[in-house]
């Protein structure tokens, strides 16, 4: 499982430090929300999802998709812009999707897609399968009204559902404390009627093992949804490959912290090296190869522009 | 229509009908909104449906709308044909975010890998102190926004139709009903139809101008060419059904013939469907004969209550005669017709 964890994180890690790194280029055309610092969250959640299992994004979702077995391929063309992307150069960065892994969609509007996650689980629940559905969204969406609404009809409805807040503190900016009286996420989930827990600091062990658990819980029968709030930390700024400790919302110690405990650091100490040097070669091969896929693939014809407005 | 259809039936009933038969026919067709399971049944147009198919595949909701609209763009996204009801179309303004960002772009920005068949049904009040929030015909912001289909019929046999072809499209569809359309009754085949996307109607055939009424304005209209015919001039009438796709040949062809297009909305002009109308002909046949245009609707103030008022806040057959009295006569006649009991306007039964 360690070596699983470490190639899933140093996977994601590594194809936004490329991301970050050919940026500067303007190769990619697209806005970039990345996710380093925080891939724990979308790894220990997908390393507990079968293949049928469905995930719902946000705006910052590179490593959930990834996390799922999306296309990587396919994600760096759309972020170039390209025919071959998983949206033909249509969804961009925000938009990623990937309906054979089950990535059903992912939303630059805040909380925009955790109804219809919900919404997913119902017509899990109606057509009996046993398939689950996990909705990821961060501390931001929990400002939203669309939030609560979603968690009373998927608890009153007993859907199939697990809610992943990612919560790295901070909308853009703004620290959570300058937008929430209170610092109980999970706590008003239960008050919606749901089991839920916060799971601090990456911890990337402990979050498979609680969703293996409730995703468990939820194909045996039991009622939905389940709900965590998972805490991390975002590395990089906001939007775009950098750093932004110079703004002065926040402090480079307070990002020191978490380095200290970064997942991936803490699992390659733990490797056989030669194991690990194993995964990172093939891992490395996979994102030139990536990266040279997206810059040969075409640009999207001119039709495209009226393409799959309407059906037909 | 065809020959085999004399049954009548009521709008009401023509939903429900169409509801019925497609939910029947294919069991991933759900219906759910406020009150749809609840024993006033939305005017009836849901009657039924529960005892029938199921408390899984009839619901009531929270007071959601928000949300409950990302449930159904959910649903669809899983392989569900999910029909959203709304008593008012004023309470979509709760649920936009889900329409316009999700709802409306996902084939497109999801590069064609889903869909989103939904149909959100709303209604548009009138009449008997509805005011400012139970009243909006607001289907021009829908018709503003690529990706989404807007019906707004007419007749009981549009409405089934409609209905059927909206729950099958796989796009999702805005389908409009105005309250006081639901006494309506009509000829409605009892076998299952549909009334395709982008085709309009000629209501009634005319040579002097043409008259497209939208939604209830339609029924003003055809009382409105009566008032005309007594003066002489001969309307053509023309029902679009879908605002979008918009069917903008046939009033094309009409206005090519009759020189003169007067468009009545169920709702305000400015950037409406009665402006998206007009500009779309003048476009068409500027270069090719000359066009008078006229745009009536609501007038640009916020719907009164108070029935003195109301009365002045909407067209109705005998101003929509005196305005396209001028349009072709030419300048200001203060010609009004006398109204006529057999053309009156259809009144909401209140009370609620």
């Amino acid at each position: 499982m360690q070596a699983r964890f470490y190639r899933a994180l140093y996977r994601i890690r590594r194809v936004e430090e490329e991301i970050a790194a050919v940026y500067p280029s303007d190769k990619i055309k697209s806005p970039v929300h990345l996710s380093i610092g925080q891939e724990a969250v979308s790894v220990g959640v997908c390393e507990a999802l079968r293949a049928d299992d469905v995930v719902f994004g946000s705006y910052r979702s590179h490593a959930l998709y990834l996390a799922k077995g999306g296309n990587l391929r396919r994600m760096i063309a759309e972020l170039y812009g390209k025919a071959d992307g998983c949206a033909k150069g249509k969804g961009g960065s925000m938009h990623l999707i990937d309906t054979r892994a089950r990535v059903m969609g992912a939303s630059a509007v805040v909380g925009t897609t955790i109804p219809q996650a919900v919404g997913f689980a119902y017509a899990v629940k109606l057509q009996r399968k046993d398939s689950v559905v996990a909705s990821f969204f961060g501390d931001g969406a929990v400002d939203e009204g669309v939030f609560y609404e979603s968690l009373n009809f998927a608890a009153l409805k007993a859907l199939p559902i697990v809610f992943v807040c990612e919560n790295n503190r901070y909308a853009i900016h703004t620290h959570q404390s300058k937008r929430q009286k209170l610092d109980n996420i999970w706590e008003r989930a239960r008050g919606q009627g749901m089991p839920a827990e916060q799971i601090p600091n990456n911890d990337v062990q402990r979050i498979y093992e609680c969703i293996s658990q409730s995703v468990g819980q939820l194909r045996a029968g039991s009622s939905g949804p389940f709900f965590f709030e998972c805490l991390t930390y975002r590395l990089k700024e906001h939007v775009g490959p950098s750093d932004d400790f110079q703004l002065g919302y926040r402090t480079r110690e307070e990002a020191d912290v978490w380095l200290r405990t970064d997942p991936i650091e803490q699992l390659r100490a733990h490797l056989d090296p030669a194991e690990r040097r194993r995964i990172e070669t093939e891992v490395e091969a996979e994102i030139k190869d990536a990266f040279a896929f997206a810059e040969q693939s075409p640009w999207p014809e001119a039709s495209e522009l009226y393409t799959d407005v309407y059906d037909g | 229509m065809t020959g085999e259809i004399e049954r009548e039936l009521s709008y009401v009933d023509a939903v429900r009908e169409a509801t019925e038969q497609e939910m029947a026919r294919d069991s991933s067709v759900i219906l759910f909104g406020l009150d749809v399971d609840d024993p006033k049944a939305i005017q009836g147009t849901t009657r039924g449906l529960l005892e029938k198919f199921g408390r899984e595949r009839v619901f009531g909701t929270p007071l959601s709308e928000d949300a409950m609209t990302g449930v159904a763009i959910g649903a669809a996204l899983a392989g569900l044909r999910p029909i959203h009801v709304h008593i008012r179309m004023d309470f979509l303004m709760l649920a936009m975010n889900q329409l316009i960002n999700i709802a409306a772009k996902s084939r497109y920005m999801y590069g064609g890998q889903a869909q989103v068949p939904i149909v959100v049904r709303s209604m548009i009040g009138k009449s008997w102190g509805q005011g400012a929030q139970h009243s909006q015909g607001l289907y021009s912001f829908f018709m503003h926004v690529p990706g989404l289909k807007v019906a707004a019929p007419t007749t009981p046999y549009d409405a089934k139709g409609c209905l059927i072809q909206a729950i099958r499209d796989n796009d999702p569809v805005m389908y409009v009903e105005h309250r006081i359309l639901h006494f309506q009754r009509g000829p409605v085949p009892e076998s299952s139809y549909t009334v395709a996307p982008g085709k309009a109607r000629i209501t009634a055939s005319g040579s002097d101008v043409t008259l497209v009424g939208i939604s209830y304005m339609q029924i003003e209209c055809l009382h409105a060419r009566s008032y005309l015919a007594s003066a002489g001039i001969d309307a053509e009438v023309i029902d679009p059904i879908w605002l979008s796709p918009l069917d903008i040949d046939t009033i094309v062809e009409s206005v090519r013939k009759t020189g003169r297009l007067c468009v009545v909305d169920n709702g305000w002009v400015t950037c409406g469907a009665s402006a998206e109308i007009v500009a779309l002909v003048i476009e068409r046949l500027q270069q090719i004969r000359p066009v008078l245009v006229r745009r009536l609707g609501f007038a640009p103030v916020t719907c009164p209550p108070t029935p003195i008022l109301e009365n002045l806040y909407y067209p109705n057959a005998t101003t929509i005669a005196s305005a396209v009295y001028d349009l072709v006569r030419g300048g200001d006649n203060g010609w009004m017709p006398k109204q006529r009991v057999d053309l009156q306007e259809i009144q909401f039964r209140g009370p609620f």
